[in-house]
């Protein structure tokens, strides 16, 4: 890791201490804070962590490794969490899978080599009555079909910094 | 109940806003406990834990700060309520809470929002600036001692988190792994201080009981389940969503209303809920029967109840804390089971023997979730077993 780089995860920590307070009870937000900026939480940013909390870094590393939205290792850009659990599979979920495979050219657990994309499975997010459903980092999609995914993707490759494109709203009733 | 019932919020979108935060203050503590006890409110997370007793034991208990934590991380497999609340009338919850911490005497509310609802954060946190703007949260809330504030806290994708002790671990900064209880979070909670954890729907209901009275609240649904109560209808029906009814319904009344009538079985109460198939819809979702936080999949004649049992375990392996042996490795067990049964492979003794292995889970697993996740194996194991067993082997097919 570059030099530059270890001072600004230092910086950052150290301004989120202060603004979160130094409790250990800072530590999930500032890990969240940690992996939305830097997109992992590296071990040198657990051992900063550490430091600040005063704690030993191995607890850091023990939340690290629990948390399915928290990584060690660098995750693409653009995050898509497929949902698998029943009411999606239901709803035809193998199908968006087979598809997203096809347009990134990646598996699930897997980040493309140019570091766009990681693609992964998720539990139930909470969209059973409009499945399938995924995330792409925090934005809901819902009733994805094959030609979605296909927009999706490419909206994420056209955008620069963040996604130019606005999810579809969340419907809370069914069309009526 | 007719079919004319369309699915949102019905009863919860007539609470009037601030009318219960308002009336609470008006009395005295003791009184709005007494309000709640009344009204038989039981927790709508899906245990059904009395809420009464819970802040009861919250007011009594020792230890200064005290603290309000509202579980909105809506894990359950099927579950999307919460998801609606938290969009229609996040201010209801807000009032909801801040009811809670007068009745307690606490000072400071957590509301942990799932990971997955990151979405939402951004509107809730307005909805709490609102509120502290209009002195409805802040120092000496409308004139009163009350001096109460909310922070929302994000989740990281943990089902178990949902678990109260686990939630609270995790508010921590530990691994969201449940505790030993007792202690119980109303005692030892937060910090070791007594903590009040409640559903968001459950502080829905806490906040229309001050406003229109315990009577009116224990007037609906039966003798041991008051009130309404919502539902998140999903699956093989032809409008799936969010549905209030009286708690007590059968479920051949609710099939009837979201059109799932062909039904082949129904899923009450999510992954850890079972599985009731046709013959028995005539079941009340209750307390007393079927309980529920409020999950009902629909699985149509053509679903596979093996494939279903087995993403509902593929679901607990991945979602397993990993702390306790009987959960940890009998999910996998189970699931390693059902793959044999998948193959054809499975004799009945072994069969058997999973049974017997998911009840042990359900006695010795220290949670919930290790408790509750061999539910729906065994029910459908039991109801389905002539479409389970010899299933022809791959190889001979």
């Amino acid at each position: 890791m570059l030099l530059t780089e270890r001072q600004r995860i230092c910086e950052d920590v150290t301004a989120w201490t202060h603004e979160l307070g130094s409790d250990r009870s800072a530590m999930l937000p500032i890990l969240q804070l940690i992996q939305a900026k830097y997109r992992e939480v590296s071990p040198y940013s657990m051992q900063v962590v550490a430091d600040q909390l005063g704690i030993h870094p191995v607890e850091v590393y023990s939340v690290v490794t629990f948390f399915a939205f928290l990584r060690e290792g660098t995750h693409g850009k653009f995050v898509i969490r497929l949902c698998r659990t029943i009411t999606c599979d239901m709803a035809g979920k193998d199908r968006i899978a087979q598809q997203l495979r096809n347009d990134l050219g990646i598996d699930f657990g897997q980040t493309t080599p140019d570091g766009q994309f990681s693609l992964e499975w998720t539990s139930c997010m909470g969209m059973c009555d409009q499945g399938p459903a995924l995330l792409v980092n925090d934005q809901v999609f819902t009733r994805v079909t094959s030609d979605m995914v296909h927009d999706i993707v490419e909206a994420c490759r056209r955008s620069f910094g963040p996604l130019a494109f606005h999810s579809r709203e969340v419907k809370t009733e069914v069309d009526q | 109940m007719t079919s004319s019932i369309m699915p949102g919020l019905v009863t919860f979108k007539t609470i009037v806003p601030n009318e219960g935060l308002q009336a609470a203050l008006a009395r005295s503590r003791s009184d709005v406990i007494h309000e709640i006890s009344a009204s038989k409110l039981k927790g709508r997370g899906g245990a059904g834990f009395p809420t009464g007793v819970k802040w009861n034991l919250a007011a009594a208990a020792c230890g200064e700060p005290k603290y309000i934590v509202c579980n909105a991380d809506e894990g359950e497999p099927g579950t999307f309520k919460d998801r609606v609340i938290l969009s229609e009338i996040a201010d209801i919850v807000f009032e909801g809470m801040t009811i809670a911490a007068y009745a307690i005497g606490a000072t400071k509310g957590i509301l942990y929002l799932r990971g997955e609802y990151t979405y939402l954060r951004a509107s809730l946190e307005d909805v709490l600036r609102k509120r502290r703007e209009a002195n409805l949260l802040g120092d000496k809330i409308l004139g009163s001692d009350l001096s109460f504030d909310i922070d929302i806290h994000m989740g990281a994708g943990a089902y178990v988190c949902g678990e109260e002790t686990a939630l609270i671990e995790s508010l921590e900064g530990h691994r969201g792994e449940p505790r030993n209880r007792p202690p119980f979070p109303v005692d030892t909670g937060f910090q070791g201080k007594p903590t009040v954890v409640n559903n968001v729907e459950t502080f829905v209901c806490a906040a229309a009981i001050l406003g229109k009275g315990a009577a009116w609240f224990s007037a609906i649904g039966t003798e041991k389940s008051s009130g309404p109560k919502l539902f998140s209808v999903s699956g093989d029906c032809d409008r799936p969503g969010v549905y209030e009814f009286p708690l007590g319904v059968t479920i051949e009344q609710l099939l009837d209303v979201v059109g799932g009538n062909n039904a082949k079985a129904v899923q009450v109460g999510g992954a850890s809920g079972q599985c009731i198939p046709a013959g028995q819809f005539d079941r009340a979702i209750c307390f007393e029967d079927v309980s529920t936080g409020g999950s009902v999949i629909v699985f149509g004649p053509q679903r596979d109840m093996l494939h279903i049992a087995k993403n509902f375990m593929e679901f607990f392996v991945e979602e397993s804390c990993g702390q306790c042996t009987p959960c940890r490795e009998g999910n996998a067990k189970l699931l390693e089971g059902i793959e044999r049964l998948e193959k054809g492979q499975c004799s009945m003794a072994y069969l058997n023997e999973l049974c017997r292995l998911g009840e042990v889970m359900q006695l010795s697993s220290k949670c919930g979730l290790g408790q509750s996740s061999p539910n729906a194996f065994l029910s459908i194991v039991k109801h389905f077993r002539e479409e389970l067993m010899g299933r022809p082997h791959p190889a001979t097919r």
